[in-house]
């Protein structure tokens, strides 16, 4: 880590793995260029539009049904114009300045954190259960209460993850559906019970725009004096196919003009929306990405963005959105190459479990992509905490558990380091312990100090018995009854007396 | 420096398993400075009585334990403090009056039984017990069990451990716990250890206490030590 990243929070560097040789990424770019310049993007928003064709892009009126829509298409010399002036590095504040995030294009660093807007919250607790043929066998399991997305769910998440230490950063995981919130009043609750909860990066939408300066405002105020907003926006601005929505167009020009970091999205699904194969989804993610980034550097030249991608794949039995697969690993894993080749910071996806209730199959889904998208070098890979049933169920033990798996797959990655002077101080210690005790015991201390040895399992049982669940509830119930790092109450005061549209609700008072 | 100084160096290196001034200590950033051995030669030659210096032993190692018991120490830290203890041991035992040089705990002697050549479990429990005060005997690897009784006959321990990695070779241990008996030596306590081996075995084979690892044998032995 260089001397500037070493004031930001620690990430995890691997050597990339290239899944695409050289010629295939500049065919999936060559393609991507070909769709945008000659299909081009329908898009709803005459102000985009306009945008679009103010910067060089040939826009043509056209008629769907009683709608009225704008084809824009792009030359690749004005993509090229509008890449150029992306930054390769973003910043990402946190209300903990030590948790301040730095993404480099050219570094892989790779970060993980939550993500969706999951409508289920799923309660746990340990329960016993009797053997029928045997009452003298016993077994500890959980038992969940599913719990429809609130703001005390919300604040609950946000605490949990700012107690896990392998969560970088916490995307407003739970989609609140509270009586007294409407799009109006949601988005500074969402912001404030988050920040309120996590002296992590926060980053969430923007569901209604007018609602903008209100949580740049709440921002400025958590932060203080430092030079980095605490919280980020996420716009998905593209339905796939190629197709841009007028509102979310208009959020992704007003933010770049405040120069605030966000995320531009397409979530495109093999079989459904985009093609299966990853060539094809490779083609059209990238051209949707790159048209929505486009799109802010012409609003705003230089506005700080992130290569959104959230592919999927849909499953053959019911359509729907299937992250088991290594389809949703293989694809995320080329966008990162993609990000790369354009020099963008690269917003990924990994750790979602197909199951409704944690158990081995959300295990085994998520092992292995948080470790293959990881060792792609994504930057910032979110819904690796807590999703299960695709991303519709957040569960708070799946994300202690997530916790201790990321930590097994971050161990995986971690790169070999060692040099000629180490390589003499392994000599050294054969000789000595050959010659001596025959233990290298001794040794171990020190490399374990140095952060280069593995660790085990944080759920490693101490007996025969499989006890995961049960520790994993206790340091869930443990991190949950601690708020010991929310907001102080001077800066609590300050936000309802500034911000309005703030429910009491969030902090007991 | 004054005695209480020197006394708290030492104790600071055996709680950091610091061994001597060649070795790297607990982080690597140890080495130059003296350590153990060094300061147990210090404070005999600076007129500290041998006696005290024991007692600054079991003081640190019981530091050492609690660390451990913390989750702050792992197992090679505590190896480590134990490993000190008992090369310094080694220094001090000679200038022990005789009163003082009885066996602290009780004396431990320790085996892997013939047809078994693995060695690192009773490797590492016979270096945690010499540095939680036990006067260990390692008779080594692939030791028949006539061996065994003899070693008993001359070093006569309280405590007898045998170890095997083998199920192959863990029925050796069986033939050892006869031998025991026949000779009349039931009050010698027998601990017997390895993957292989089950607390189910040990009841079978007639041994007083099977250990998965070297902390529930010092677990055991603090119990038996407790009761007697």
């Amino acid at each position: 880590m260089g001397e500037q990243e070493s004031q930001y929070r620690r990430a995890l560097h691997v050597e990339p793995v290239e899944r695409f040789a050289p010629a295939q990424v500049e065919g999936i770019h060559a393609a991507s260029m070909k769709l945008l310049a000659e299909t081009g993007l329908q898009c709803e928003g005459k102000k985009a539009a306009e945008m679009y064709r103010d910067a060089g892009c040939r826009v043509d009126e056209i008629q769907k049904g009683k709608q009225k829509l704008w084809r824009v298409r792009f030359p690749e010399k004005l993509m090229d114009k509008a890449l150029s002036t992306v930054p390769s590095e973003v910043i990402l504040g946190a209300r903990d300045p030590q948790n301040t995030l730095y993404l480099n294009a050219k570094v892989p660093a790779v970060y993980f954190g939550t993500g969706s807007e999951a409508n289920i919250y799923l309660r746990s607790r340990i329960d016993e259960f009797v053997s029928v043929a045997d009452s003298e066998k016993r077994l500890q399991y959980p038992v969940f209460e599913e719990e429809t997305g609130s703001l005390a769910a919300l604040c609950a998440s946000a605490r949990l993850i700012d107690h896990l230490e392998h969560a970088d950063f916490f995307i407003r995981n739970i989609n609140i559906q509270d009586d007294e919130i409407d799009s109006t009043n949601k988005d500074v609750n969402v912001y404030f019970a988050s920040l309120l909860n996590t002296a992590k990066h926060v980053q969430g939408g923007i569901t209604d725009l007018e609602a903008l300066p209100k949580v740049i405002s709440l921002a400025k105020i958590v932060a203080g004096g430092e030079p980095h907003l605490p919280l980020s926006f996420i716009v998905c601005p593209i339905r796939s196919p190629l197709f841009m929505f007028n509102e979310s167009s208009q959020k992704v020009i007003a933010i770049a003009r405040e120069m605030i970091p966000m995320v531009i999205s397409s979530s495109p699904q093999g079989g459904v929306t985009a093609p299966i194969q990853e060539e094809g989804m490779l083609i059209e993610i990238n051209a949707e990405i790159l048209a929505g980034i486009a799109l802010a550097q012409f609003a705003k030249p230089g506005a700080p963005v992130l290569y959104g991608s959230v592919p999927v794949r849909a499953r053959f039995d019911t359509l729907e959105d299937c992250y088991g697969t290594a389809e949703f690993a293989h694809y995320a894993m080329g966008c990162v190459q993609m990000a790369r080749y354009y020099n963008i910071p690269c917003y990924s996806s990994a750790g979602v479990g197909d199951v409704k209730r944690p158990g081995i199959q959300a295990m085994v889904e998520k092992m292995y992509s948080y470790k293959e998208v990881a060792s792609a070098g994504a930057h910032y890979i979110h819904y690796a905490f807590g999703l299960l049933d695709g991303t519709n169920i957040f569960s708070p033990l799946q994300a202690v558990l997530d916790n201790a798996t990321i930590a097994l797959a971050k161990d995986m990655l971690r790169v070999s380091s060692f040099e000629e002077a180490d390589i003499e101080a392994a000599l050294k210690e054969i000789d000595k312990t050959a010659e001596g005790s025959g233990m290298f015991a001794r040794g171990i201390r020190k490399q374990i100090r140095r952060n280069v040895v593995s660790s085990t399992y944080e759920f490693i049982s101490k007996g025969e018995e499989d006890q995961v669940f049960e520790q994993a509830q206790a340091k869930l119930d443990a991190y949950l009854a601690d708020d010991s790092n929310i907001l102080s109450d001077e800066i609590i005061e300050k936000v309802y007396q500034e911000i309005p549209g703030l429910l009491d609700k969030i902090v007991a008072r | 420096m004054s005695k209480d100084e020197l006394l708290k160096l030492l104790e600071n290196a055996i709680v950091m398993g610091h061994l001597d001034v060649d070795d790297e200590g607990f982080d690597g950033t140890m080495e130059g400075t003296p350590g153990t051995l060094e300061l147990v030669e210090k404070a005999l030659n600076e007129g500290i009585e041998p006696g005290e210096i024991l007692k600054s032993f079991g003081e640190s190692m019981e530091k050492v334990g609690k660390l451990y018991e913390s989750g702050e120490y792992f197992l090679p830290d505590m190896l480590a403090s134990a490993e000190c203890v008992g090369e310094a041991m080694d220094i001090v035992e000679p200038k022990l009056e005789l009163d003082d040089s009885s066996a602290g705990k009780g004396k431990f002697l320790i085996a892997t039984v013939k047809g078994d050549v693995h060695d690192i479990g009773k490797n590492i429990v016979a270096t945690m017990l010499k540095g939680a005060g036990y006067q260990v005997k390692d008779l080594g690897i692939n030791v028949p069990a006539e061996d065994i009784l003899q070693a008993i006959k001359e070093f006569e321990p309280d405590f007898i451990g045998l170890s095997a990695l083998l199920t192959t070779t863990m029925i050796e241990m069986e033939q050892v716990i006869k031998l025991i008996k026949e000779e009349g030596l039931d009050n010698i306590k027998v601990f017997i250890g390895g993957t292989p081996t089950s607390k189910e075995f040990a009841e079978k084979i007639g041994a007083d206490q099977h250990c998965r690892d070297v902390i529930e044998a010092l677990q055991a032995l603090e119990k038996m030590g407790e009761v007697s």
